[in-house]
């Protein structure tokens, strides 16, 4: 396997996403979350959602910076809180400056001194490109971190047992990994073609959450 | 509150003038504010340091603050509240519920705080990133901050400078906080200060205690200090 995009498949890539609950922080104080069961309920309702952040990642690998742009503004477009785009970009900002530093890339230098940062998705994608990672790299390291964010956030939030946790994580991402097929597909489709299916509820959970007066997770 | 504006502008900007040869611009010794992490356990102090050393050095320097308390609004709040500075200055970042790793594992959070607070507020003289409440073997990356402060105090225990680890030997300034209330928990200060230079190879140790924010006067000293190593590029 190729060593650097494991680097950016590790939890530990000091990127900040130890402080992204995917959601996790908000759905476990309207109690959707509260045991190992809900869980996974909440995991396979986000990954579902998270095929539009997957796309992005894979549509971003082999993109130059024209398109990157588009996929950019095409993503922003998906996302209707205010919070959760400014987390995005908090978190596309972060990695593309993580990234820029192990890897040095013209595209990941303009990404990381872009003044808001691009959103994480399309960090993900360009980072996984210059490591010379697949598509399909990008969708399973992408649908990876989120079922990590949420599972993290259930063990620290919760305390529940981190083993059956690991379990609940896998199960769930064996579940909604993208086909072969849909990943050829998103790495040449045109940005406005790629899925757009939202959540409202975490959308509005999300936003709920960015007003909190106290908050352990950025979201 | 203001920040200075009457400030030695010569002197502040001398890093313009930086020898050749050094690391990027912008990111070595003098070229940008001197960061500063204030850590240490729960309850120890921190805020309140935090608090007293912006109401000292506000005047004379531009200040600006990264809190990371676990419950991450409420340090903010509790600076805002006592109007020790202005609310732009300070930036409050969440930690996941891990604030070691948000100071020293991965520091991405708080290194962006500090580059926006930074770029907002250009030029800014001292950084100081205040981490959530820890335990003893809390550090702060030298990716994040220059110079840190590790605050312990009397009421936590006299044994902790004996306990060590990385907070107690390395930090760079070993704050002894509440020694006013040290016969009342038992604790013997002396003894802590003896028992913390066996550890820390002749760095810095002061105890205080900030029942007014002159409590804090020593430390004060100790930043400014630091803060003109690093303008002359003699800080390590």
């Amino acid at each position: 396997m190729n060593p650097s995009v494991l680097l950016l498949a590790d939890g530990r890539f000091p990127a900040g996403g130890h402080a992204y609950s995917a959601g996790v922080e908000s759905a476990v104080d309207v109690g959707d979350v509260r045991d190992l069961a809900s869980l996974e309920r909440y995991l396979d309702g986000r990954l579902a959602i998270g095929v539009v952040e997957a796309a992005f990642a894979v549509a971003a690998v082999r993109a130059n910076a024209a398109q990157i742009d588009l996929l950019d503004a095409e993503f922003e477009a998906r996302v209707l809180s205010p919070r959760l785009r400014t987390v995005s970009r908090q978190l596309g900002r972060q990695l593309a400056r993580a990234a820029v530093a192990v890897w040095p890339d013209a595209a990941l230098s303009r990404l990381a001194a872009s003044h808001d940062g691009p959103h994480q998705p399309v960090a993900l994608g360009v980072a996984v490109g210059v490591c010379g990672g697949s598509p399909a790299d990008a969708a399973s390291i992408s649908l990876h971190h989120l079922a990590a964010a949420a599972c993290t956030a259930g063990v620290r939030l919760l305390g529940l047992d981190p083993l059956a946790v690991a379990g609940v994580q896998a199960r769930a991402l064996a579940r909604h990994l993208p086909s072969v097929d849909d990943v050829a597909e998103w790495s040449t489709s045109t940005p406005s073609r790629l899925p757009a299916h939202g959540g409202t509820l975490t959308e509005l959970l999300g936003e709920r959450h960015g007003e909190w007066d106290a908050r352990l997770f950025l979201a | 509150m203001s920040p200075p504006h009457d400030v030695d502008l010569a002197g502040l900007h001398q890093h313009l003038h930086a020898p050749p040869g050094q690391t990027a611009p912008g990111s070595g010794p003098g070229e940008r504010p001197l960061r500063i992490g204030i850590g240490g356990p729960v309850g120890s102090g921190k805020t309140t340091l935090v608090g007293a050393l912006c109401t000292l050095l506000r005047d004379r320097y531009s200040v600006v603050v990264v809190t990371n308390d676990i419950f991450t609004s409420e340090d903010a709040q509790a600076l805002r509240a006592a109007a020790v500075l202005p609310e732009d200055r300070i930036a409050a970042v969440e930690t996941g519920c891990c604030p070691h790793t948000a100071i020293r594992d991965d520091i991405a959070a708080n290194l962006d705080a500090v580059e926006r607070l930074e770029r907002a507020h250009d030029p800014v003289d001292i950084t100081l990133v205040e981490s959530g409440g820890d335990n003893l073997t809390a550090i702060f990356s030298r990716g994040l901050v220059d110079q840190q402060v590790f605050v312990i105090d009397t009421a936590g225990g006299d044994d902790v400078p004996r306990k060590g680890g990385p907070g107690v030997a390395l930090a760079d300034l070993l704050v002894i906080n509440k020694t006013d209330l040290a016969p009342y928990v038992g604790a013997d200060v002396e003894r802590m200060c003896t028992d913390a230079a066996d550890r820390r190879s002749g760095r810095p140790v002061l105890p205080i205690s900030i029942v007014d924010a002159d409590g804090a006067a020593d430390v004060a000293e100790w930043v400014e200090a630091s803060v003109h190593s690093w303008r002359a590029g003699t800080a390590p």
